[in-house]
């Protein structure tokens, strides 16, 4: 398949390897940043070609992961409303909030469906006049643009029952956050090459020379995410700092304007508690105000003020650190034995991008 | 007088003429409506002269020797989709189970759960098609029930198969014969039946023109028995795909397994659906394809036989049988690397970007 079997060629990943292992004089920390990666690099084993001096960190990008408690409990009590069809990404409906997941809401009578794309909720809501379309809208900056597309037609169409729980977050400010968190030990960076589709990587040049750390823009293949970290390890021997560009076959500098402008026009930066991770400014969007009875924490703010239970992480669970690239999946001393799939503590356990999910299905259970 | 008029006006009736086009409760409430029911659409479709006698069961004389016997439900939504149906299915699968243990399917037994409110022409059409999967596999519906739920109670049709098949003298084919150095050859691609189905029943239009591999598996079954191919055990790959039944077969023989990622086939279009959704076409339901596991020395005359009928036209080695480990099955990625092909949980979830 085009843009696929070349970037899983043997002969080309033996050759990034061995660039790599030739580049490699000193222990280097790189994180990847999107949970995409972090599949492949489980997926394929790559970690297992590296040499010893380089060690991987997985990183925050996993929406589904970091989508707090609260917001899941939030959609769990509106799919509860006799009136709602709550809408979602598949892979959201096994996420634990703190009174149980979305299946499990499904399985006691809530109109729960999976959608593929934001148009098929909302053709969804045209079919169905009489009922509240809640979307369930999760992701990074790669599914902003859809959403963003989704209000502007409902709002062109007129209707009148069709809102998102926004719980979309950015990018650059959790990559500073952990940059400047006192334990971080990244010194470089792979860059999520869909994020950078759409946003492009200007952002990111300040990062780079803000905290004095190599990114590189990676895509998500055994070739893309070698040739990637080849590349940050030959800044950081050679004491480089800047922001290159490895998945050039999708990414400008200036990413797709069209698509941020539909993000402009729809929503705003706001702070955004990040699952396990806490608080960080700047951090997410919600909708604006013009657009304000699309948002579904306006539209059923009387239902969303009911005191629901408090929300709260399961006390075992170091999902955080794990997505702050502290922690190993398999260092967890949950991992496999009191989380697994069947019965997950946190998101990471069951999202199509989480690391503990990576770890248990391609390395298995028997690890301890 | 409109005619719309005319119609409000007429007495009312416990059976509107516009209700007798879809099924109702009295269709299982064994009156004349359920006999109806079974003369003009199930015992006219599945034809036969065991079926005929309309006794409380089928009878008929058995040789001595070794029967196979096996039961599946159906309850797949759209009940059509490319390349097949809810009917051609339920032949298919229970011939299939029955072809797995080294079985010539015999006899079917049909049971149907219909929801209040089934149009009798989907029904019609349906059982037609189970008709037509039997005569392709050589077998005869001869017994049958039908149960009617009520509307919201049920999801269209339910249909429950059983089979039995006769396994020839000197054949045994079961996982506890499965020994290292077994070679596993699969008969074809893999993933298209679930990224078919999924693709109707989602309105996925980038999954193009993906049809399913329901087919009947019996006659290069036969073919292989019959070629004196000698075969420690076979599995069809249904729900859980080629990842599910390897793990199933490497439990119950207490081996592991070794497989080749560039050795199993997919076709161009399901592994790009498979690539955009976030799913792995190994854990995706196939209705017409195995695997076959038999000691090396075997594999070249396997794969010739396999090749010469069209549902195994595609038939590959993929990969050998080791000794006991946890988890069992192995894959060697393209890139040259190994992981584990271990059992889900559930079902796999589309994912979000």
């Amino acid at each position: 398949m085009k843009y696929v079997d070349e970037f899983r060629d043997r002969a080309f990943v033996a050759a990034l390897v061995e660039r790599i292992k030739r580049t490699v004089r000193q222990p280097w920390t790189i994180m990847e940043v999107c949970g995409g990666q972090t599949h492949s690099i489980v997926r394929f084993g790559l970690d297992g070609l590296l040499p010893k001096a380089l060690t991987l960190v997985h990183g925050p990008g996993c929406p589904v992961c970091v989508t707090p408690v609260s917001l899941i409990d939030d959609a769990i009590r509106l799919a509860r409303q006799p009136q709602v069809i709550l809408c979602s990404f598949g892979d959201m409906l096994r996420v634990p909030g703190s009174q149980g997941d979305l299946f499990g809401a499904k399985a006691e009578g809530a109109d729960v469906r999976i959608v593929y794309s934001p148009l098929d909720a909302l053709e969804l809501a045209r079919a169905n006049p009489d009922r509240e379309i809640v979307c369930f809208a999760v992701g990074f900056e790669t599914t902003a643009p859809p959403w963003a597309m989704a209000v502007i037609q409902a709002n062109t169409l007129g209707l009148s029952n069709f809102s998102l729980l926004v719980a979309h977050v950015l990018v650059p400010p959790a990559m500073e956050a952990i940059l400047s968190s006192p334990h971080n030990r990244i010194q470089g960076f792979l860059a999520a090459g869909h994020v950078c589709t759409v946003m492009g990587y200007e952002e990111y040049e300040l990062i780079a020379a803000r905290y004095r750390v190599p990114i590189v823009v990676t895509g998500f293949e055994p070739v893309d995410v070698l040739e990637g970290i080849a590349m940050v390890v030959s800044q950081l021997e050679e004491g480089r700092a800047v922001v290159e560009n490895q998945y050039v076959r999708s990414v400008s500098r200036e990413g797709n304007r069209e698509a941020q402008a539909m993000v402009d026009m729809v929503f705003e930066p706001s702070p955004r508690v990040w699952r396990g991770i806490g608080e960080i400014p700047r951090s997410g969007l919600r909708i604006k105000p013009a657009f304000a009875e699309f948002d579904a924490a306006v539209r059923f703010r009387d239902v969303l003020a009911r005191s629901g239970p408090s929300a709260r992480e399961h006390p075992e669970c170091q999902s955080g650190l794990v997505l702050q690239g502290l922690l190993k999946p398999t260092d967890c001393p949950a991992f496999a034995t009191t989380c697994t799939p069947e019965k997950p503590l946190g998101a990471p356990m069951v999202s199509s991008e989480g690391a503990c999910s990576a770890y248990y299905r391609y390395r298995g259970h028997m690890v301890h | 007088m409109s005619m719309t008029d005319q119609a409000a006006f007429e007495p009312a009736c416990p059976l509107p003429a516009f209700e007798k086009n879809t099924v109702q409760l009295a269709h299982g409430g064994g009156g004349r409506l359920m006999r109806e029911l079974i003369q003009e659409i199930f015992v006219r479709a599945f034809d036969n002269p065991l079926l005929a006698t309309m006794h409380d069961g089928a009878t008929w004389h058995v040789e001595r020797g070794t029967l196979a016997f096996t039961t599946d439900s159906y309850v797949v939504r759209p009940l059509f989709f490319p390349g097949g149906d809810i009917g051609s299915l339920a032949v298919y699968g229970t011939v299939n189970d029955l072809a797995m243990c080294g079985a010539t399917p015999l006899y079917l037994s049909a049971g149907f759960i219909l929801e209040e409110g089934l149009s009798l022409d989907v029904l019609r059409q349906v059982v037609e098609s189970m008709a037509g999967a039997a005569r392709a596999a050589g077998v005869s519906i001869v017994t049958g029930d039908t149960k009617v739920v009520d509307r919201g109670k049920g999801d269209s049709i339910f249909i429950n198969t059983t089979g039995i098949g006769v396994v020839p003298s000197g054949t045994h084919i079961s996982p506890c014969l499965v020994r290292p150095g077994d070679v596993i050859v699969l008969s074809g691609d893999v993933g298209a039946h679930g990224v078919a189905v999924l693709s109707v029943r989602e309105g996925l239009s980038f999954a193009g023109d993906i049809h399913s591999d329901s087919a009947p598996l019996h006659e290069v079954i036969g073919d292989l028995i019959a070629q004196g191919i000698e075969i420690h055990c076979l599995r069809d790959l249904t729900r859980g795909g080629l990842a599910a039944a390897l793990n199933e077969i490497a439990g119950s023989a207490g081996v592991g397994m070794t497989i080749e990622e560039a050795n199993i086939p997919v076709l161009e279009p399901v592994r790009g659906a498979c690539e955009l959704l976030g799913l792995d076409p190994l854990y995706v339901a196939n209705e017409g394809r195995f695997v076959a596991l038999m000691p090396a020395s075997q594999v070249e005359a396997a794969l010739a036989v396999m090749r010469r009928h069209a549902v195994a036209g595609r038939a590959v080695r993929i990969g050998v049988v080791t000794d006991r480990r946890s988890p069992p099955v192995v894959l060697q990625t393209v890139v040259g690397t190994n992981r584990i092909v271990d059992l889900l949980s559930g079902e796999q979830l589309p994912r979000i970007c």
